[in-house]
Parts: C-alpha cells; structure tokens; sequence
C-alpha cells in the first residue's frame, strides 16, 4: 500500500561532487525531483549542466555524494551491491550511443537474454521466448535474435537497446538521449515506440536530451539545469508557454524552429533583445 | 622531485622545431625519474668524452709496467690493465670513438630514413610501393655481413662501417615514419590545411613533420643502442683502430683474455657499454611515454583529390555563381563501379545562402566535398559538371584547386576544433593562411588575423589569438574556424553541419554570425544540415536530396509551405515540433536503399503513400514544376499542371 503512494523515483537534494586531487567540481548541486508511475520526466539542459550525471548517479554510475535518491521508497543511496542488482531489474538505461553500448561478439538475442538470465533464473527456453516476443514489440523480425550488432543500422540498434532496457520488466527507464545519433525519421519511429511501450507497459522514463522539441513531445513534466542546479521544473505546457526563468526563456529563443517565418521573427526579436 | 641541474641541455632542446611538442612535454620528460636520469647520464657522457683530454688524470697510452693488472686505487681510480695504463683514462678517450660511430651511423640513418618515410607516407601511390620494396630488400639483408664486408673492402675504417650501418638500418625508421605520416596525413586539420590553400611542402614542414618527431625520437634512441653495440663489438672483433688506442671494444676484448688474471678489468668496461645502452633504451621509453600522455587525436575521414570527369555539356544557369549540373560522384568497388551521388543540380547565386538538406547517405556531405575538390582516396566525380563564377571545376589540377580553395570557396565543417592543429596558438594559425592568401608582413598579418577574430564577433580578440586550440570552446572554436574561412576574402562558404555539435544556444550566435558576416561580405553560403531549424533560420533556397539524388529544390518558404515531393513532407512532418504533445509522430517508413540496391526506377517509391505503378518503371526525371522550383515525382508533376 504504502508503496503505491511513493513517488517510484525520488531524487532528494542530490549533491554530486567529483574530485580529482586537491580539486572539486560538482556536478550535480542539490537537485530534487520525482518521477511518479507511467510518467516521463525530461530533463533538459546543455552540455556541463549534469543532466547525463543525474541519471548515472540513479543508475549508481555516478557517486552520491549528498542528499539521497529512492526508487520505490528504497534508498539508493545506500544499496549495498547485492541490492543494486536485484535493482537491476526494475530500473534499466537506454544510451545514446548505439553503437559502442553492445558487445559486437554477442549475438542479439544473447545481449537481450542475459539480463533475464542473471536476474531471474528462467529457463534458457523461456528466455528465448521473452527475447522472441520483445523483438517483436519493438517491430524487429524474430530472426534478428541470430545476428551480431554490426548487421543492424542506428536505428535498429536502438530499438534493440531499448528491448534489452524493457526485458525485466523495468518500472523506470533512464534515456540519456536515445535519439541524439539518429536520423529525423527514425528518431520519429524510435520516439512513437517509446511512447507505445509506454502505454502498454506503464513504464515510466527519465528522459534526459538537450533537444527542446523532443522533451517536449515526450514528457509530461520538465526539469531545466544549469550548471548543475535546476533552474526550472514544471507541466512541460507551462514551462513551454510561459517560461519564469531568463534561462529557460534563451534556451526556448535559441533553438531554431521549422518554420521560415516564425524563425525570421525570432531572429528578430533576438536582435532586438 | 628531481633536483637535476642542467642548464645546458635546456638551451639544447629549444633548438628543437618549436611545434614538435606542446609546451611542457620536456618537463614532463624531466618529471620522469628513469628518463631524467638517462638524459643527465648521456649528457654528461658526451661532455666527459669532449672534455677527455682536460679530464683524463694520464696519457691513455701511457705504459706504466711497474703497476699491471690493478685494482681501484687512489692513484688508477678504475685500475690498469695489462700494460700499466689507466682504465678510466682509456675509457675516456674510447668514448670518443663510440659516441662518434654511433653519431656517424645515426645521422646517416636519419638522413635517409626520414624523408623517404615521409615522402612514402604523403605521396603515396606507386612512389610509396617503391620505397616499400626497396625497404623490404633492404631488411632482408642480413645489414652485419654487409657491414663486415664493407670493413675488408675500406681497410678497417670504422666510420665507413658505421655509416653503412645507418643506411642499413633507415629501413626500419622509413617504415615507422612512413606509418605515422599515413596517420597524420588523414587528419581533419591537415584537409583544413588543403582547404585554406597551403602547399604540399608547407603541409609537411607545418603539419605533417612535427607529429612525427615524437616517432623519430623514439627510433632514434633505440637505434643508437644497437649502433653502441655494433660499434663495440666491431672493435671487439679487433676492426676499428689497432691498439694501443683505446676503445670500448678492445678492453673488453682485453679483459676477456686476462680473465682468470685480474677479472675486474671486465667491470668498467663492461659496465659502461651496459649503462649506456639502457640509459638510450630508457630515454626513448620515457619520451615514448610522454608522448602517449598527450591526448591521442582522433582519425578523421580520409581526403585526397579527387579525378576530373569530363563534364556532360548540360548548360549551367547563366548568372549563377556556382552551377551544379548532372553531378555523379562515385567510387571502385572492385570491378564495380559503385554511383553514390547522381545527376545533382541546383544553383547558387552570389550572395546566396542555399540550404542542402538531408539525412545519412543522402549524398549531400559528398556533394559539398566534391564542389571543394576534396572527396575522400577512391571516391571521384564519374560525371556532370561544377562551374563556379564561369569557370568549369571538375578536371582541375590539385594546383589549380589549391589556388581556388580557401580564396575564392572557403569551408567550415561540424568539429572547428580538429580542423585546428593543436601545437599552433590560434593567431598564428590564422595570420599563417592570412599570407598564403596575400603577400603582407607578418605585422600586417597579424593585424588582419585580430581584424578578422573581430569580425567573428570574439569578445578579447587578441586574447584569443594567443591561445592554443584546446584553450577555447567548442562555440570560439567555430568562429574561429569561420575567420581561417574568412581570411581568403572566399565568394562562397560552404558549411558543412556548422553547428550540429554545438549546443543550442551556441548554435544560435554562430547561426546570428553566418546571417551577419553574409550581410557584411555578400557572400554565398552553402549550409550542409540535417536540421530544418537550420534550413528555415538560414536557407534562402533549399535543396532536398535523397539517396544521392536531389529529390525537390524551391525557395525555402514555399518548400515549407507546401513541400510537392512526398519524401519531403515526410521528412517535414517526422519533425517533432509540429505535432502536438501526446500523439504519434508522423514517421516515413521503411529505410534509404544503400546506394548498390538503387531500384531502377524512383527511389523512394517503396516508402511512398502515393507511389502508382509507373514509378517503378524508369528513372524519374528532375523537372520543373513551377517558375523556380523542381521536383523528382511524376504524380507531384501531374497534381501540380492540375492545380494550376
């Protein structure tokens, strides 16, 4: 009972402080924010403003340093290893990278089943089911399971990397710009199928990119960094209609829009300011 | 901490080419215990081998019978030998004829090994194959039966030996060279290079050679290890010069025989050609290792250019600054000839900005590189024809591009800072392509280089000029790379995704910039990018290419207004921002055909919603569908003599 009223994921003053000798440098300053169930949570900011760094810290990829992070209650913070991997199956990543983030040795349908076979002890037969089933649902042929990564193109690769993220089952599924390497229309192909897991699944995501159009396509709720700190969060609508800070509102002017004649009247505007 | 004293040295390795390593790579070297320790080790073996007639405490064929065979003592610090003479003395004046030999047989080694390498390396083609043959035969030879031959052939002269040595042994130093030049010569900045305009010579001298110092430096330690040891047991074998004279070789020889009898004599001798050989062993090691400390540079795609094609007599647009016509670029894909950009056309007028959009495989990078001159080794332009101010481009020589690139069409492309080359501040790298440009002072250049970081809107020009390229933003880093483009006076830029590594608000200074500098130059711009917030922010006119073919060409706002092609409203709407939140994105469907399974006819009819049969039958022309706009569709012809 008490679990359904939680927040699934809680980040709470979240310090992330990296050293290097005598220096500090923090990366992530008390940072808070929920995400709730079968919700997406962007999380936009430009390069240095640690939004990659606030979902490796959930991932545990990055340290905590203060504050404290809950999935389901559970303090993150501080899982002991044994705890982080049975966390494994209830919160998965999907990188932007979707090259580099597979084994080039391993065929797909091993890549996908090993998460199931080390998390929950399935038959070998049962796993091939699942990896059958969940190649499907992310509209790949059954028979990719046979072939290695390098036989799939950008596209596919990530629609694999996101049916190896959704085979456990996860409740939380950290994006860390999944669709930054890819094409204007498979990153429409990539991003419907995120939203159709979505709704059938009710996973939620932690959507991290620093493309405005996409976050605002996907999420529900936004929270805008800057060096680290959240300058803004919100409705994603309210802080698209009406941004409150300077930041946000640069962030809003600057990103070109197709269209020729709003942009010639942003330009303008921009000249103007 | 270290605190080695040599006062000289520093003086020394100044004299260096300033490029060869950042700042501090020799204190780094220093840092280095083992690597500090050799340097100090050698350096004082060389002055106590100059200085050997002031230092040695006796005459070093002095006999003295009365005291043979002796161990240490105060008077014969390192002992006697069999004839009475001082050991440390001899080893004194031995180091003399060791040090030279190995001089004699480095320099030579040197000499011919480096400019060959990088010679082979840059010139490539047959040139290069030759030097690999010679270089194989030349390892094959067993090089210390040529070197004794040699020895009966100049009467015993060590100099003659050791010099065939180093030519023997270059064959290595051509291969090392040769392999990093191959590597440095596919880097981005050496391209950028090519692209402002400088000469084959300047290149190498500027951008080539100093990356493969470090290399050198590495062989040429090691090298001179083995030369130590040729050259020792050369005199060993009793070659070189007959005793009394000392040498390393024949104490160590002497020692042998006198074994059983005083067996330290072995010791000096032994132990000075043994630390001498791993001080030059360690060095390397240690100058390899700084090296390796420098961040690695990344390879960038390769670039040569490309042949001319004869071009196919379509007639380019009068008026227009650059008319591409019918353009075919493809490459050898073992007996097949493999087409990846075909029958392009489009115009850009001066002044003009011109959008050329598409996605991956598009063809549309390629067909900037080909406008440039640059296509990638094995890429060509099979046909058509690229005419710019009058003038037909495909056909020039590499000399005749040169003098275009950079003056009259300048680039910038997606990584500014790869195209900078890291051992150069940024004020010399620009007032550099500033006098390939115009004959001026270097003053002169470097007041027009800070004009020029002035015109790209830097906020501390000169502070700007005085930094190295990894001092500055990625943001900086692009203008400064427009200023190198700007230097030329070009009449046309071509920019190739300028800002997709940049972030946002980055992107919209340099994309102010670009419409800023076009108003203050009246140049032509041809924006190479997958963004449409791109395209509607900068293009006057746009041209959308799908695979390898321009698919629709129209003034921008009428392509967004009503794109005729279903490629490019496909493309228009899979963008996110038109559709509202929460429902599905419109998406095409289907993947690009790779360029071997190009059907015959359109080549997008496989993904389209309106594809009819006839489609499929025979290529789809690029026609006129209204006054300035085109289109590769026959049913967006037909619907448009509808519609009007």
């Amino acid at each position: 009972m008490i679990e359904t009223q939680a927040p699934l994921l809680e980040i709470d003053r979240l310090v992330v402080e990296y050293r290097s000798g005598r220096k500090r440098f923090r990366a992530v300053e008390d940072v808070t924010f929920q995400i709730g169930r079968g919700e997406t949570v962007g999380l936009v900011g430009e390069s240095g403003s640690g939004k990659t760094t606030i979902g490796r810290a959930v991932l545990g990829l990055a340290p905590i340093t203060e504050g404290a992070v809950r999935f389901a209650g559970e303090p993150l913070s501080r899982a002991s290893r044994a705890e982080r991997r049975t966390l494994g199956r209830r919160l998965q990543a999907v990188f932007q990278d979707p090259f580099g983030s597979m084994n080039p040795s391993k065929t797909i349908g091993y890549t996908l089943a090993e998460p199931v076979l080390l998390h929950e002890g399935v038959t070998r037969q049962q796993a091939r089911d699942r990896v059958v089933a969940m190649l499907e649902r992310v509209g790949m042929r059954a028979d990719a399971a046979q072939r290695y990564p390098a036989q799939f193109s950008g596209g596919q690769r990530q629609r694999i990397a996101i049916a190896r993220a959704l085979m456990s089952s996860p409740d939380l599924v950290i994006c860390d710009e999944p669709v930054s390497a890819l094409d204007l229309s498979i990153q429409a192909e990539v991003v419907n199928l995120l939203r159709d897991l979505q709704e059938s699944l009710g996973v939620s995501y932690l959507f991290i990119s620093h493309d405005l159009t996409i976050v605002r396509h996907l999420s529900d709720r936004l929270v805008v960094l800057q060096r680290g700190k959240v300058v803004e969060a919100g409705d994603t609508d309210r802080v698209y209609e009406h941004p409150q800070h300077p930041y946000t509102r640069g962030l809003l002017a600057a990103a070109p829009v197709p269209d020729p004649t709003i942009q010639r009247a942003r330009r303008a505007a921009r000249a103007i300011a | 901490m270290t605190t080695t004293r040599i006062p000289p040295l520093t003086g020394r390795i100044r004299t260096r080419p300033r490029a060869t390593q950042t700042p501090g790579a020799f204190g780094r070297l220093l840092r280095k215990p083992l690597g500090a320790a050799s340097l100090l080790f050698l350096i004082l073996l060389v002055l106590a081998a100059v200085l050997a007639p002031a230092l040695a405490p006796y005459d070093p064929t002095a006999t003295d019978l009365r005291n043979t065979l002796q161990g240490p003592s105060a008077a014969h610090w390192l002992g006697t030998d069999a004839l009475g003479q001082d050991v440390l003395s001899r080893l004194l004046y031995g180091a003399r004829d060791s040090l030279l030999g190995v001089l004699q047989a480095t320099i030579v080694w040197l000499v011919v090994g480096v400019p060959l390498g990088v010679a082979a390396g840059y010139i490539g083609g047959s040139f290069d194959r030759s030097v690999n043959r010679v270089v194989d035969i030349m390892l094959a030879v067993p090089s210390i039966v040529v070197t004794l031959t040699v020895l009966a052939i100049f009467s015993s002269s060590m100099a003659a030996a050791m010099i065939t040595f180093g030519f023997l042994g270059s064959a290595n130093l051509v291969r090392a060279v040769r392999g990093r030049v191959l590597a440095v010569r596919e880097e981005l900045y050496v391209g950028a290079a090519r692209v402002m305009g400088l000469t084959t010579p300047q290149i190498l001298w500027r951008h080539v050679l100093p990356r493969a110092v470090s290399v050198v430096i590495v062989q040429a330690a090691l090298f001179s290890a083995i030369c130590l040891g040729v050259q020792t047991g050369l005199a060993f074998l009793g070659f070189g010069p007959p005793p009394p004279a000392p040498t390393w070789g024949g104490m160590v020889a002497e020692a042998m025989t006198l074994f059983q009898r005083q067996p330290w004599l072995l010791v000096p001798s032994g132990a000075i050609i043994g630390l001498t050989t791993i001080a030059l062993g360690l060095l390397g090691d240690a100058v390899r290792d700084v090296n390796a400390e420098k961040s690695s540079s990344r390879r960038g795609p390769a670039r040569r250019r490309s042949l001319g094609a004869p071009s196919t007599g379509a007639a380019p647009a009068p008026g227009a600054l650059l008319s591409v016509r019918g353009l075919s670029v493809s490459y050898q894909a073992g007996d097949d000839e493999v087409t990846i950009v075909d029958d392009v056309e489009f115009d850009i007028q001066a002044g003009q900005t011109v959008g050329l959009v598409g996605e991956s495989g598009s063809g549309k990078s390629l067909t900037a590189l080909a406008i440039l001159g640059l296509l990638p080794a094995g890429v060509q332009v099979s046909g058509g024809s690229i005419t710019f101010d009058g003038r037909e481009l495909t056909g020039l020589s590499p000399r005749e591009y040169r003098a275009l690139r950079g003056s009259a069409i300048a680039m910038i492309s997606q990584d500014p800072l790869s195209s900078l080359d890291p051992s150069f501040r940024v004020g010399a790298q620009l007032a550099e392509t500033v006098r390939t440009h115009e004959r001026c002072s270097r003053r002169e250049a470097k007041a027009r280089a800070i004009a020029l970081l002035e015109q790209v809107r830097l906020p501390d020009p000169e502070a700007v000029a005085r930094k190295f390229p990894h001092q500055i933003s990625g943001g900086m880093a692009q203008r400064v790379a427009i200023a190198i483009a700007l230097a030329g006076r070009p009449r046309l830029l071509i920019a190739d995704e300028p800002t997709t590594a940049l972030d946002v608000t980055v992107q919209a200074g340099i994309l102010d910039l670009l419409v800023t500098i076009q108003r203050e130059t009246s140049m032509a711009v041809l924006i190479v990018t997958h963004d449409w917030g791109v395209i509607a922010d900068q293009a006057d006119a746009t041209v959308v290419m799908y695979a390898g073919q321009v698919v629709e060409q129209a003034a921008t706002a009428e392509l967004f207004a009503r794109p005729v092609h279903p490629y490019t409203s496909g493309l228009l709407a899979s963008n996110p921002h038109a559709t509202p939140r929460g429902e599905r994105l419109p998406t095409i469907g289907g993947m690009v055909p790779a360029p071997q399974e190009w059907p015959r006819g359109c080549r997008f009819a496989d993904r389209c919603p309106i594809a009819q049969p006839a489609c499929r039958d025979a290529a789809v022309p690029l026609e006129q569908i209204a006054p300035g706009r085109t289109a590769r569709c026959i049913v967006a012809r037909v619907a448009e003599e509808v519609r009007q």
